[in-house]
């Protein structure tokens, strides 16, 4: 069997388990934000028992609309304040105290190798870089977890994508999973999930892991997966205590097809709109000028990314034309950033710092575009209307692109930096 | 399970975004985000889909957020039953979930058009075309999400056999 079918044999209470067979999951964690938690306690409430499965296991991070940025925003915090106090969940992170709610689940230590987890967002899939099973689900399904501890799925077919090669300058994990994507296209992946392996992975940090398993649902793959190893425990031992189970693949595991990355040749690539597989490298995309930037998101707020950023920034001005937005990923990676002086970096070169929230990235609050507006976003999505008006277009990239196009007004590869 | 309804048809990789707008998300009351469904796509849909339609769409339908609100857009707008080539995943479960039929045929997409008349037997896996005269084969879905449509969702399902369980 290979990594992922392992942990779902083992939360199944099942020696084996194959492709297609369907399991009944015992969950370990379970998270839901300010959008998708109201559904969930309406369809809780629905269900009529009165208590969750386990309090303990429950994890509140309100991060969408943070903070309040309507009555109706407000509104619904209100309630699912009311229903955390209620089930006695203690796990909550209110306005102010976590940030993303996935870069909090990794760094305040829910997430642990062989774990199963289910959050109310797409983007749960993030945790599989710490070597857990981990999948986005509706609030109905939620519900169902919080009445019963338990989800039912199908055993995903595996497509196991082999990097090598030493990652050239300015060249990041973003640039390598938008590389994957355009190659697998949107759905290639449907229902399935990616294992990530080989030795430019083994060289990756948690944070460049992070997002290369933020992104695999924009292949529609179910989940994504870094093997274990010194790094992750390393990692988790900083912030979890008691026992970790680590396991590998085995060595006749089966997966459905090896797609290998030779990484020492791969540039800075974009996905140009309104598709996250219409990918390109950055060097062939020309003359696009910009109106925003935007730096954050569950898939490089992160402290890499803001060093990155910073570094291009550095006694640099971001273009008159352009709008530069930074957001952290976390109160942690905030006050990091601030700590590292990168703040003061991305603050004089222009840029405006919003607290740690999802708003520009989906629309919701923050950062809207006007119509026919171009953002350059790290973001993980460039559907139509996903930032705002439906005319305006999204190019997502690294943050290293992001910075670099911000000086420029204009889309640029950033290694022309390296040139000047 | 039998359902009738008026095509809407689209296209390709029709994501959550467009299907319910971010901006909506703020919404937890049906007829409201009713009002919105497709609204990134056609602004007319949720005139279009009130005399009860059946969207015939093709790969990917669905892709992109977890929001259960975009099925839900859907449903309370008019749509019964949803046939696309493929679907994302969580969209799927969430339809299922909530009540909404969805089912993959890849014969259908490319010969039913926009505004033919559809009879869906869920159970037997049968589309009839009663504009066109034509019948398209599909793999029924497995007996226990049958269930779940048959119960109107997951949570009256559940429900139900709760209340059997103690009885």
């Amino acid at each position: 069997m290979n990594l992922t079918e392992k942990i779902l044999a083992k939360a199944s209470n099942l020696k084996e388990v194959h492709p297609g067979e369907i399991v009944n999951a015992k969950i370990d964690y379970a998270m839901v934000h300010d959008l998708t938690a109201p559904l969930t306690i309406d369809a809780f409430n629905e269900i009529g028992v009165k208590k969750v499965w386990d309090p303990n296991k429950i994890i509140v991070i309100f991060d969408h609309c943070v903070p309040a940025s309507s009555i109706e925003a407000a509104e619904l915090h209100k309630k699912v304040r009311n229903f955390v106090k209620i089930q006695g969940i203690k796990n909550f992170f209110d306005v102010g105290q976590g940030g993303i709610c996935h870069q909090v689940m990794v760094e305040k230590g829910f997430v642990k190798p062989g774990e199963v987890i289910v959050g109310a967002d797409s983007h749960t899939c993030t945790y599989g870089a710490l070597g857990a099973f981990a999948t986005g689900v509706g609030s109905t399904d939620m519900a169902y977890v919080f009445a019963t501890g338990e989800l039912w799925f199908k055993v995903p077919k595996t497509i196991k994508i082999y990097a090598s090669g030493k990652l050239q300058k300015f060249v990041t994990p973003k640039d390598l999973i938008l590389y994957v994507i355009g190659k697998l296209g949107a759905g290639g992946a449907n229902y399935m999930s990616l294992e990530f392996t080989g030795p430019t992975i083994k060289n990756m940090s948690i944070d460049g892991r992070l997002t290369l398993c933020n992104m695999v649902v924009e292949a529609g793959a179910k989940s994504g997966i870094v093997p274990p190893d010194e790094k992750t425990l390393n990692y988790i031992k900083l912030r979890s205590k008691g026992k970790i189970d680590v396991q590998e693949s085995d060595e006749d595991a089966v997966y459905d097809k090896t797609l290998e990355v030779n990484c020492e040749t791969l540039q800075p690539m974009v996905a140009c709109p309104n598709s996250v597989d219409n990918v390109k490298p950055v060097s062939e995309v020309s003359s696009v000028e910009v109106n925003q930037v935007f730096i954050g998101s569950c898939t490089n707020g992160r402290i890499e990314d803001l060093r990155i950023a910073a570094q291009i920034l550095k006694n640099k001005k971001v273009n008159d034309k352009v709008r530069l937005i930074v957001i952290p990923a976390s109160q942690e990676v905030y006050l990091q950033s601030l700590k590292e002086g990168l703040i003061e970096i991305l603050v004089k070169a222009g840029a405006v710092i919003g607290n740690p929230n999802c708003g520009p990235c989906l629309g919701g609050h923050m950062g809207l575009l006007a119509s026919n507006e171009i953002c350059v976003s790290t973001s993980n999505r460039n559907f139509i209307g996903r930032m705002g008006s439906s005319s305006a277009k999204i190019y997502l990239v690294s943050p290293a692109t992001a910075a670099a196009s911000a000086i420029y007004g204009e889309i640029v590869d950033p290694r022309i930096l390296e040139e000047e | 399970m039998k359902i009738s309804g008026i095509v809407l048809k689209f296209g390709n990789n029709i994501d959550t975004d467009v299907i319910l707008p971010g901006k909506y998300l703020v919404l937890t009351d049906p007829e409201e985000l009713a009002k919105h469904a497709m609204e990134g796509l056609d602004k007319e849909f949720s005139e279009k889909a009130k005399k009860g339609v059946v969207i015939v769409a093709g790969e990917n339908f669905g892709c992109g957020s977890s929001r259960e609100h975009a099925p839900i857009a859907l449903k309370y707008a008019g749509v019964k039953a949803i046939i696309a080539k493929s679907f994302a995943r969580i969209f799927y479960r969430n339809a299922i979930n909530i009540g909404l039929p969805v089912l993959e045929c890849e014969d259908a997409y490319e010969k039913i058009e926009e505004n033919n008349e559809l009879l869906i037997d869920l159970s037997s896996g049968e589309i009839i075309d009663k504009t066109k005269n034509l019948t398209f084969k599909f793999i029924p879905l497995p007996s226990f999400l049958l269930n779940i449509l048959t119960h109107g969702g997951l949570i009256k399902s559940l429900k139900s056999s709760l209340m059997q369980k103690s009885s």
